[in-house]
């Protein structure tokens, strides 16, 4: 198994920290992984992606040209990467802020409307958390008590008792994604 | 051995630091390495392992505090990225001219002068040639894993004070940002004050039932200095012949050698995955000390080969060392990327069909 | 009296402090540094501290310090002494780690690391030899060079619209919170040499309190550069020097 995925979006949609937790419960499945941001002027609110990939084997390049999955959060993303995403392969995308949908018909699409996900579980925090359950929804490469025992990884203490909330919106996201 | 743990190149230094029995760390913010001083701090080890911390006022102040420590004696290191190891390089001449060991860090970002905060490989001259003014080498170890930046700060230490020397730590900003899986190692406690009267004699520990040692890469005899230059270039034989180390991929059987240091081995392994799908035997030698440079390992491996290409985040530096080492035999070929670019496994791919065809 | 009666040891009146070594300075006679070097072998050596002693020399006329005085030393790179102490101290808290440096080192290229070293309090002592002149590199002008003064680059006198104004770098490092005690003093007669030499030992004693940094400047003669004999240097530096470097302490506490 080697599954490689770019997340894009806007810096603050918490595109590197979905990246973060995934990477996490990759390796509490013993995966092998690398995380690979771009990095710097994402805090600032610019657009920032990060590169996953979770493998059984040893990871050569952490830096790709093209993906087996790519989580796409902002327009300027999905202009960038619906190429990007290998026939047969996954993109899953935010209608928020996306003003073309994507028009590939090699790949499986998805659409989720995480903004209003969040809203209803009363979580804006938890949009990513949304989207990562849309993902593992469509690719269940991690299961999701290990998903918990990443979650507590990359969450320092005093946040675990945002833990259930986290999970509650993955399993949220797992039941809105949609097929188009 | 100690748990697994996931975390950023960058993070990894400041672990590997700590759990080697690291005394010092004097550093000045710059992109892409900020967060080794921000991990140091977090962590808190002048409460555990008794290492000191420090932001200093500029990278040449850090590295003059590194010099200060390795007076002393004591496992110093310090971190920066490229336009910050231009003002180190004083202070690393000082630190070759006077014979001390301490572990130097640059996470390379895209150049020249200010340059970009993306990936580069663009300061292998300036490291793995000297850098400095004079006539020196340091050890140069070039990770391309974030486990290789946990290991090689304790490695570098070995090194330096094996060679007494400043070892260099050239990783790049991929490297440095990535996060993977790191091995913990058993911590190593710092050296007491006796052991470091026994490993290192020479060093500033207050004179008492000895000569005073004097610290000085100064001597107005020309024959004295001299003297010293031998004694270095002697050390840097014997790191030729003890100490290079590199690491093979896919080669017992390649036609093909990509030659690549850093992030751009690892790109360039799923480059030769990609050609030998297509058929073309492509392997990979991967020079884990840049000085010593691999020379006999591309000597042994030239004749098996049609061709061989440097793969660098530069214009074409680690291939004039690989140019020597082929001395003629086979074509050498280069693929750059520069300013903080950083190839696909594609575009390297392309490149090497480019050149063989 | 013969001689062989005078060198007895009960007609002893004067001796070299032990912690002078017996190599022959390179000073040129005259020079301010002699004595200083003296002062500071006797108090390590009143104190007891010579195997808790590790001396820092710069880049200039004192580069060569560690040939002269019997501790542990570093040589650093130019302006970086202070640096090299602050690491040096932090790491061996239980040592007493001074820099020597002139104008040049510490007032012109090292100003930063000075400055932020005081700035930090580091608990060490800093010894600034203040000639207003660059010796060993042939007399050029340093950054406290007087206005009017002919140096090897201000070959007319200094000017301020060319070459900018004295700088009065310790009254600056009084400024600083990091330090305890600052003091301007000088060795160009008995009584001068006796309380510089107090100043010397009160800012080592410091250095064990925890309190931050003591900078000790002796404002010096440099014959050789200023081109004046001995004598009459000493005088110029009274007339012309003091004016403008006035003695004393700045701030003790």
């Amino acid at each position: 198994m080697k599954e490689e995925i770019i997340i894009a979006g806007f810096g603050g949609q918490g595109v590197l920290s979905m990246g973060k937790i995934l990477a996490y419960s990759g390796m509490m499945q013993d995966k092998e992984i690398s995380w690979m941001p771009s990095y710097g002027p994402e805090m600032r609110g610019g657009t920032c992606n990060v590169t996953v990939v979770i493998s059984d084997t040893r990871i050569s390049s952490p830096i790709l040209n093209t993906y087996d999955t790519a989580i796409i959060l902002n327009q300027q993303s999905m202009d960038k990467f619906e190429d990007k995403v290998r026939p047969g392969g996954l993109l899953i995308f935010d209608i928020n802020g996306i003003t073309r949908f994507p028009v590939r018909k090699d790949i499986k699409i998805c659409k989720i409307d995480a903004v209003d996900v969040a809203t209803k579980i009363g979580n804006n925090k938890a949009y990513n958390m949304v989207v990562l359950g849309a993902y593992l929804k469509e690719k269940p490469i991690v299961t999701l008590e290990n998903v918990e025992k990443g979650l507590k990884k990359s969450l320092p203490q005093r946040h675990w008792d945002s833990i259930p909330q986290n999970q509650e919106a993955i399993r949220s996201g797992m039941e809105s994604v949609v097929e188009l | 051995m100690g748990d697994k743990v996931l975390m950023k190149g960058n993070e990894a230094l400041a672990y590997g630091a700590i759990d080697c029995g690291a005394d010092g760390y004097f550093g000045y913010p710059i992109t892409p390495q900020s967060e080794v001083m921000e991990t140091l701090m977090k962590e808190m080890p002048w409460e555990t392992t008794g290492m000191v911390v420090l932001q200093a006022e500029s990278e040449t102040a850090s590295i003059n505090m590194v010099y200060g420590g390795a007076c002393t004696g004591k496992k110093c290191m310090t971190s920066t990225s490229s336009p910050g190891i231009s003002l180190m390089c004083e202070g690393l001449s000082y630190l070759a001219g006077a014979e001390l060991p301490c572990v130097v860090v640059d996470v390379v970002r895209g150049g020249p002068g200010l340059g970009t905060i993306q990936p580069g490989q663009g300061d292998y001259f300036q490291m793995v040639k000297g850098g400095g003014h004079g006539d020196y080498h340091t050890v140069v170890l070039s990770p391309a894993s974030v486990q290789d930046m946990y290991d090689f700060v304790g490695l570098g230490f070995k090194l330096a004070f094996k060679y007494l020397t400043p070892c260099i730590i050239l990783g790049d900003g991929v490297i440095g940002q990535m996060m993977e899986k790191v091995q913990l190692r058993d911590k190593t406690p710092r050296w007491t004050e006796e052991e470091i009267k026994k490993i290192s004699p020479w060093a500033c520990t207050g004179k008492k039932g000895r000569k005073r040692n004097v610290i000085t890469s100064l001597a107005l005899d020309p024959s004295v200095m001299e003297e010293t230059n031998l004694r270095l270039q002697a050390r840097y034989r014997k790191m030729e012949k003890e100490d290079v180390m590199f690491e093979n991929y896919k080669t017992e059987d390649a036609d093909y050698l990509f030659v690549a240091y850093g992030c751009m081995s690892r790109i360039g392994e799923t480059a030769v995955d990609m050609a030998r799908e297509k058929g073309i035997k492509v392997g990979l030698l991967r020079p884990i000390t840049l000085f010593p440079f691999p020379t006999a390992e591309i000597d042994r491996l030239v004749p098996q080969l049609k061709s061989i290409m440097s793969i660098e985040l530069s214009s074409g530096q680690m291939v004039e060392d690989v140019r020597l080492a082929v001395n003629g035999r086979v074509p050498v070929g280069f693929y750059g990327r520069m300013g903080g670019s950083v190839p696909s496994p594609e575009e390297i791919l392309n490149a090497l069909m480019n050149f063989i065809k | 009296m013969d001689v062989k009666d005078i060198i007895k040891p009960e007609n002893m009146v004067y001796g070299k402090t032990k912690l002078l070594t017996d190599n022959i300075l390179h000073y040129c006679p005259g020079c301010s540094h002699g004595v200083v070097h003296k002062l500071i072998a006797e108090v390590i050596d009143e104190m007891g501290i010579q195997d808790k002693t590790i001396g820092i020399s710069p880049v200039g006329c004192a580069v060569f310090a560690y040939n002269y005085i019997d501790i542990d030393w570093e040589e650093a790179a130019h302006g970086r002494a202070p640096a090299l102490a602050t690491a040096t101290k932090r790491l061996n808290p239980d040592k007493y780690v001074f820099t020597y440096q002139g104008d040049g080192d510490l007032a012109s290229i090292g100003t930063a690391e000075i400055m932020h070293a005081c700035n930090r309090g580091e608990n060490i002592v800093v010894i600034f030899i203040n000639n207003a002149i660059y010796g060993m590199t042939g007399g050029q002008m340093a950054p406290t060079t007087l206005l009017g003064m002919k140096t090897a680059t201000t070959p007319y006198g200094r000017r301020a619209d060319l070459n900018g104004y004295p700088l009065k770098i310790t009254e600056l490092i009084a400024q600083l919170e990091g330090t305890c005690y600052v003091t301007r003093q000088s060795v160009e007669t008995a009584p001068a040499v006796r309380k510089a030499k107090k100043a010397i030992r009160k800012a080592f004693e410091n250095s064990m309190m925890k309190k931050g940094t003591s900078f000790v400047e002796i404002v010096s003669t440099c014959n050789s550069g200023w081109k004046i004999p001995p004598v009459k240097a000493n005088k110029w530096m009274e007339e012309n020097m003091f004016p403008f470097y006035p003695l004393g302490d700045m701030k003790d506490r």
